[in-house]
């Protein structure tokens, strides 16, 4: 199939559109989920789904997407509340709130699947599709609710923008303003519920979660501002979905749902590594910056104890004695310092061995060093 | 003291306060007025419901019993004469916001459903941060201030809101001593510019010198009024019992407390609701009293 022909293919075009709506609302809602401390929740809500998905089913008596999509937008609803009041009312804590709450309604959902299954409905074909998702069976009509969906909380996040941000940083500040922060959380978790319904159809139940989560953790990576952060966890997420849908259309048999959640991991995992200031590189980085910067205030400082000691500016120190007194080779960081002009070396007789004195730009650079850290000790 | 339903003349009015956590009380049938104009401190030995005291005078934490009035009106309608700032522990300073952000989120309540602030909005923000000497922090990302640094904005959040009334809870646990002094002095001008000043304060050496007026709590009101009135070794011995040695001093009136056995700013484990959002940094600097 050539570049023109897959994209003006029905199937393909209807997988990239609802992979592109599923990644926007998920990484934007996500944000503020993972904000909140509520990572899970956009896991508890999707395996809360599935029984939710097996009623619609038993009530429509037939595959019907909206039945489905209703049910599971119910179950995933009552399991987030029963998350919110759990926490609220019990001493539970969210992560044993949420860990109870999943495993529960997940295995409800897995009762009733073996249930439909065994009782030879024809009608039934498919309906363990919604485990793992099922890209190529997405309908226009599905678009058009995904559209909804993703409308509507374009709407309520630019609406309420102020509300939520001050929900998730300071709930009890909020509510001292007056600010009804019940009615916000509950709307925020609702609608990751319905995020995480519309994205069943894709990802399925099991991987959902990494849709909220992931574009979420990824953008955080890379932003100093809620302003920042929400657009690019939707760009990360419509990045990943579409990138994940069209690989899915090079070959036969490759999943959609999982190479979407594969994309956005990757994103992830670079983000974690190389974003500035956050990343694990930059830290490595800054924390060799800061030995080698240590490593050489304290040879300065020996050089200039030692040569204060003797009283001679330009007493020399051999270089096994700064080795053997730094009990670490120094030669490197000498050399460098030599560069920058802080010290000089001399071959000295008997035995031709190294020495190191300091220069004058030297002295200065040890006795202010010094004075810092006499100033730190007050 | 007589007390008329509605004290329109107290800034703050509160009466038979009860508040508890599952069956055990907090507070227990609290009566307490604050006059306007003054700057008062709420102490307390740990667990004595000082934090508790604030949040339900603030509708966050609700009471069994009792009511509360400021300038003679409930809270619910007051909302915009008040000013607030919680413990600073109480929120994730991991949060994606800078400083200027923080301080213009004051405004959230004036500006209403939909609104969004401006540029006369994040220029108020700017004077207030100025105000706490922190203008050239604007822009910071604020997991990258210091703890002092972080009160100071959290107190220009509160200063932004331009409130007759001012909660402030624990605002000089852990801060270095130019903050205290710093905030020390806002809170004065605060006063001397007739503001109502509440404190909820940790440091029992520094209630004098710091404060006109003082409320001493442990579940009940041990004592209440004007400072020089209430500091006195008896009423701190029934508040605190055996949890600070009191030094008599021989002569002068008013008692000296040993630093070694003050209690430092500490917190409840009842306050589950800030410890679960507590940064690492900020549970490092509680200590336990010895």
């Amino acid at each position: 199939m050539s570049a023109y022909a897959l994209l003006t293919d029905y199937t393909v075009q209807n997988v990239i559109l609802g992979a592109l709506m599923l990644g926007l609302v998920s990484g934007m809602l996500g944000s503020f989920a993972v904000l909140r401390k509520q990572s899970l929740l956009g896991d508890a809500l999707s395996h809360a789904a599935l029984p939710g998905i097996c009623l619609g089913f038993l009530v429509a008596g037939a595959r019907e997407l909206g039945a489905i999509m209703l049910g599971a937008l119910f179950a995933g609803a009552a399991a987030a509340l029963l998350v919110l009041a759990l926490t609220r009312y019990s001493r539970l804590k969210t992560d044993a709130a949420l860990g109870i709450v999943l495993s529960t309604f997940f295995a409800l959902g897995v009762v009733l699947l073996t249930y439909i299954q065994g009782t030879n409905n024809a009608a039934q074909g498919g309906l363990d599709a919604f485990l793992f998702g099922q890209a190529a069976a997405t309908l226009r009509s599905d678009l058009v609710i995904m559209a909804g969906v993703t409308l509507l909380s374009l709407l309520l996040v630019i609406g309420l923008w102020k509300e939520f941000k001050l929900v998730c940083f300071d709930p009890g500040f909020a509510r001292a303003l007056g600010m009804p922060v019940l009615a916000l959380e509950v709307t925020l978790t609702v609608m990751i519920a319905l995020a995480v319904v519309v994205g069943l159809q894709i990802v399925g139940v099991v991987l959902m979660a990494a849709m909220v989560i992931a574009p979420a953790v990824a953008a955080r990576q890379w932003c100093r501002r809620l302003e920042t952060m929400v657009p690019l966890a939707a760009l990360f997420g419509i990045v990943s979905g579409v990138s994940g849908a069209l690989i899915s259309t090079l070959g036969r048999g490759l999943a959609t749902g999982p190479l979407i959640v594969i994309s956005v991991s990757l994103i992830v995992i670079a983000s974690l590594l190389f974003a500035p200031r956050r990343g694990l590189l930059w830290a490595l980085v800054q924390r060799s910056r800061q030995r080698r910067r240590l490593r050489h205030q304290q040879l300065l400082t020996t050089l200039y104890r030692l040569a204060e000691r003797h009283g001679d500016r330009d007493f020399q120190s051999e270089q096994g004695l700064l080795d053997s007194y730094h009990r670490t080779r120094t030669r490197a960081a000498l050399s460098r310092l030599e560069k920058r002009g802080f010290v000089e070396s001399r071959r000295q007789p008997p035995q031709n061995a190294l020495h190191w004195t300091l220069t004058g730009a030297g002295h200065d650079e040890a006795a202010r060093i010094l004075d810092s850290f006499n100033a730190r000790g007050d | 003291m007589p007390l008329g339903l509605h004290e329109p003349d107290l800034a703050l009015h509160v009466e038979d306060l009860t508040v508890s956590y599952q069956s055990k009380p907090v507070l227990w049938d609290i009566d307490f007025d604050i006059p306007p104009g003054v700057m008062a401190a709420i102490v307390g030995p740990n667990g004595a419901g000082k934090s508790t005291l604030i949040k339900s005078i603030l509708g966050l934490t609700p009471p069994i019993a009792g009511h509360v009035t400021l300038f003679g009106r409930p809270y619910r309608v007051q909302r915009k004469r008040v000013g607030y700032v919680p413990q600073r522990s109480s929120v994730d300073w991991d949060f994606p916001t800078t400083a200027l952000d923080v301080v213009t989120m004051g405004l959230y309540g004036q500006l209403g459903w939909l609104r969004r602030p401006g540029k006369a909005h994040r220029q108020r923000a700017r004077e207030a941060l100025e105000q706490v000497g922190m203008q050239d922090y604007a822009n910071r990302q604020i997991s990258q201030l210091s703890g002092g640094q972080q009160q100071r904005v959290f107190l220009a959040r509160a200063l932004i809101q331009q409130a007759d009334i001012y909660f402030l809870d624990e605002p000089m646990a852990g801060v270095d001593a130019p903050t205290e002094r710093a905030i020390v002095e806002i809170l004065r001008g605060l006063r001397d510019a007739g503001k109502t000043v509440i404190v909820v304060h940790h440091d029992l050496q520094t209630v004098r010198t710091y404060f006109d007026w003082l409320l001493i709590l442990n579940v009940r009101v041990v004592a209440q009024g004007p400072v020089e009135e209430i500091y006195t070794a008896d009423n701190l011995r029934r508040a605190y019992g055996g949890q600070i040695a009191l030094l008599e001093n021989t002569g002068a009136g008013a008692p000296v407390i040993d630093a070694t056995t003050a209690p430092s700013a500490q917190h409840k484990a009842r306050e589950h609701s800030a410890s679960e959002r507590n940064t690492s940094e900020a549970s490092t600097e509680r200590r336990d009293t010895p």
